[in-house]
């Protein structure tokens, strides 16, 4: 039956390299560095890349190749560059810098990412990741992100999911927020100097490719309607996760997944897009108007521990539930990690409680997490200064003082490891496209490890595509950008033009959020914490027959040439429900359960994911049809030498 | 609970604009103003009508990129908050809101309750970083910062760029906001050697952009990140140093 039906979803491709030099992985980033080509200082200035987004990845690459000379064209959607998702990330961006004497190291960073991934990530840019992590924490240090201090002075580190080490650094619960204004501050000392110049307000809605490299972008001014393209001799995208295909997720509202897919569409190949995190200590949704599902960080989970009622459907208020009458299920079922096993699991444990009726809070869609224990062993004080800001954000939202009840907590949609496919250069398939941060698919397999996003954006933006840029730039010496005249730009202009009047002249009676929140509602419900076979087929189905009524009955108010956010919201929910549709076919066609992908139908005895390593140890790499008909699915094969093989295991190691 | 919403709407910066009248039948206590604004648009969408334009991301007060003027007030009625938390329960069954975007001559409005806060972003661009380029940071671990030191710069730097602060100003100044930068990159020791340097070029971008401050304290009360008024003194201090130095 599934057989059948992928075989109309999707044909099997090749074989993909990803450049990773042979040998030992522990080395391949050094050697490949060496390898590479430079461009001299006086030549950088007559080169132009543009960089999409400012976030941890755009605005750190943007800035590096900036401060080295190269001349930086930054689009943003926003109306600043501070304003980037990565400034809501929380906890903590993770180093084994290996100054405690717990005995971390690099390579038990690796074997704790690439485990934590449940090894779909190459084991080389998990090296590399640990590696230039070293001098991330210098640089955003120095660049003015004033990191947590012990009081002898030296930097202060915790603990994070599916590590037994002490290896992030964080500043109280807003690390994200001050390593994004550390970045943007040295992304304006750019554009002061003239190397960036920064278009805010500018949608990317196409990519420019001539005869298979892309050689720039088309935007579109979200003030005026204006839509123009860029040039440039390459492009890197920065632009974030997907995760708001879930429509509330935990991602910020206008997070969207369209540089990315339309980068697709035009060529560049999307890896494993159907491995999202889905985190464990989000707040349920408890009506229908709740715009989002607000991020409790997992640094909270150092002290805070996780539990339901042993009875079904007990609604006594928290504390009033008998100590006997708690089950702190984590701890018991992984005595090993407790309440910091990885997200995947403490997901997936949330969702099993919830789902057999222990769930609490009026829609009992929540486990409880609890301060109680810690505010008696540290005081509250201490509690305070770790989380205060969080604790202040609960209970602003919720009207309860997580000091004195129990939190209410559940699995929703975060992290997108799948993103566009890079090589080990992080270059698409697609010559002069470069992607960084979430919107690649790097380093995080099947499941991201907390405090390793803020860093792979980190790496990226300043350590990775700074060296790896330049030596792409170096064959292109004494050319210039493509002429704006040239009919490979007028073309992309002109059907981007279409593609934006197509919505607006679609005239029918269904608002675009009716087309996202259905959307939501199938992926979480088909495509969620739990998938099978059944219902990934019925998905696509059902996709299917969404986009059908989107393209009859899509109502878009207004004109396209002024501020118009039903019409962006349009555009990014067209391409969200293609997305989801590859989303389904990739779940569907991974019949195995990795990380975050849960196939019902694969677990261990114990409910576990089970992976099946002899079909399924590849990055699944995906072609999109230029005319109407299956997918390619194309294959990258990943091998394992640093850190062998093995069945993951947070219970007893 | 049943509210009335008047709502500024102005459809392009040169355009003139007008207060229009809602009526909101279902509101809960538990929404944010943001969520009634959702709902309204949702409503006024399905109708074929325009919605309201406004801004907002995160919706979990770090972004900075909402904020509006709720009932004659930046954000909103509950202090310290910015606008998508502050919820429908700091009203009554039966009450007006009025929702204006921020007022201040420095935050042109672009469409409804959009404004353009550009202006914050070139105080930043006149000096608001460390010049320490990629790769070329000592170990961070080399350089000790007191405890104190470190949390006292996070608790300025923790500015979410909202730009309340100057909407609340009777004089409209960005001094709080100037202030707090300038106070959280004064405590570390990077960037010590341009401290003077920015402290002149940002004052100087804060004067052209912004009024000058006389200590009304009016921003604190409404900053959702609780920059405190000390952020006012460190401004003057280090416009007072950077003048000594200079001399």
């Amino acid at each position: 039956m599934t057989h059948y039906l992928l075989d109309d979803l999707r044909t099997i491709g090749s074989r993909v390299d990803g450049g990773v030099p042979d040998g030992d992985p522990a080395t391949a980033w050094d050697r490949r560095r060496a390898s590479y080509r430079l461009v001299s200082p006086l030549n950088r200035r007559n080169f132009t890349v543009i960089v999409v987004g400012a976030g941890l990845a755009g605005a750190g690459c943007a800035a590096a190749l900036g401060e080295l000379g190269f001349n930086v064209e930054c689009f943003i959607y926003h109306d600043s560059p501070r304003r980037a998702h990565s400034i809501a990330a929380q906890g903590g961006i993770n180093s084994p810098r290996a100054k405690r004497v717990d005995n971390d190291s690099i390579l038990r960073f690796v074997k704790d990412t690439v485990e934590g991934g449940d090894f779909r990530s190459r084991e080389a840019d998990c090296f590399r990741l640990g590696e230039e992590s070293i001098r991330v924490i210098d640089h955003m240090n120095a660049i003015g992100a004033p990191f947590a201090r012990e009081y002898g002075g030296q930097l202060a580190t915790r603990s994070f999911g599916g590590v037994q080490v002490s290896r992030t650094y964080y500043t109280r619960g807003q690390t994200g927020q001050q390593l994004e204004l550390a970045a943007t501050q040295a992304l304006h000392r750019q554009i002061a100097k003239g190397t960036v110049r920064l278009h805010s307000r500018h949608e990317m809605l196409d990519l420019i490719v001539k005869d298979g490299v892309a050689s720039g972008i088309v935007v579109r001014d979200m003030v005026t309607g204006q839509i123009r393209p860029f040039t440039a001799h390459a492009a890197v995208l920065a632009t974030g996760g997907y995760g708001n295909v879930y429509y509330k997720a935990t991602l910020a509202r206008n997070s969207n997944a369209t540089a990315a897919f339309r980068a697709h569409r035009r060529g560049a190949y999307f890896a494993s897009p159907c491995f999202i995190q889905f985190h464990p200590t989000t707040l349920p949704i408890n009506s229908p108007w709740q715009s989002k599902r607000m991020l409790m960080s997992e640094s909270l989970r150092n002290d805070a521990r996780v539990w339901v009622p042993t009875k079904k459907g007990d609604d006594r208020p928290p504390n009033d539930i008998p100590e006997d009458e708690r089950d702190y299920f984590l701890e018991r079922r992984y005595p090993a990690f407790g309440n910091l096993v990885p997200r995947d699991v403490a997901s997936r444990a949330n969702a099993l409680e919830i789902h057999d009726g222990r769930g609490v809070g009026p829609l009992h869609n929540g486990v409880y997490l609890d301060l109680r224990d810690a505010i008696a062993r540290v005081g509250v004080g201490v509690i305070n200064e770790r989380y205060g800001n969080l604790l202040d954000m609960y209970h602003e939202s919720t009207d309860e003082d997580p000091r004195r009840v129990p939190m209410r907590i559940g699995p929703g949609a975060h992290f997108s490891m799948g993103g566009l496919w890079t090589d080990f250069d992080s270059m698409s398939n697609v010559p002069g496209l470069f992607v960084g941060g979430e919107a690649s698919w790097a380093y995080h397999g099947a499941n991201r490890l907390g405090a390793n996003s803020l860093l792979s954006a980190c790496v990226d933006g300043w350590f990775t595509l700074p060296v790896t840029v330049p030596n792409y730039l170096e064959s292109l010496l004494g050319t210039e950008p493509l002429s704006l005249d040239d009919p490979a730009v007028t073309a992309t202009v002109d059907e981007v033009r279409a593609g934006v009047a197509h919505l607006l002249d679609i005239g029918g009676t269904k608002p675009v959020n009716e087309f996202h929140s259905q959307l939501g509602d199938l992926l979480y419900g088909q495509c969620g914490v739990n998938r099978s076979a059944e219902e990934l087929a019925d998905a696509i189905d059902r996709i299917q027959k969404l986009r059908k009524v989107f393209n009859d009955d899509l109502l878009v108010t207004g004109s396209g040439a002024e501020l118009n956010q039903e019409l962006e919201k349009a555009g990014r929910v067209s391409d969200f429900i293609d997305l989801a549709e590859l989303m389904c076919i990739d779940a569907l066609d991974r019949n195995e359960s990795c990380g975050g992908h849960f196939r019902v139908e694969h677990q261990t005895p114990d409910g576990e994911a089970l992976r099946d390593d002899a079909n399924f140890c590849f990055v699944s790499v995906w072609e999109r049809p230029t005319e109407p008909g299956p997918y390619t699915r194309h294959v990258e094969p990943l091998t394992f030498t640093a850190v062998p093989l093995e069945q993951r295991n947070y219970k007893t190691k | 609970m049943n509210i009335t919403l008047e709502i500024w709407r102005q459809p392009t910066t040169h355009a003139p604009g007008t207060f229009e009248t809602h009526q909101i039948t279902d509101a809960k206590p538990e929404m944010t103003v943001l969520e009634l604004l959702d709902h309204l648009n949702d409503t006024l969408v399905a109708q074929g009508r325009a919605p309201i334009a406004f801004e907002s991301d995160c919706r979990e007060g770090i972004c900075g990129t909402c904020g509006i003027t709720v009932n004659g007030r930046p954000h909103g009625p509950a202090p310290n908050t910015a606008t998508c938390q502050q919820h429908m329960r700091s009203f009554s069954d039966g009450h007006t809101v009025r929702l204006e975007p921020f007022r201040s001559a420095a935050y042109p409005v672009i469409r409804d309750l959009i404004v353009d806060r550009s202006a914050l972003d070139r105080i930043i661009e006149a000096g608001g970083f460390v010049s320490v380029d990629a790769g070329t940071a000592p170990d961070a671990d080399a350089m000790q910062i007191p405890h104190e030191v470190a949390e006292k710069a996070l608790d300025y730097a923790k500015c979410i760029g909202c730009g309340a602060c100057v909407a609340a100003c009777p004089n409209g100044s960005g001094n709080l906001f100037t202030g707090a930068k300038l106070a959280h990159l004064s405590l570390l020791p990077h960037g010590q050697q341009e401290r003077e340097r920015r402290a002149r070029s940002m004052g100087a971008q804060a004067e052209a952009e912004f009024g000058p401050c006389s200590l009304f304290g009016e921003c604190s009360h409404v900053c959702p990140a609780g920059i405190p008024l000390t952020a006012i003194a460190a401004f003057n201090n280090e416009q007072r140093r950077a003048r000594a130095k200079r001399s």
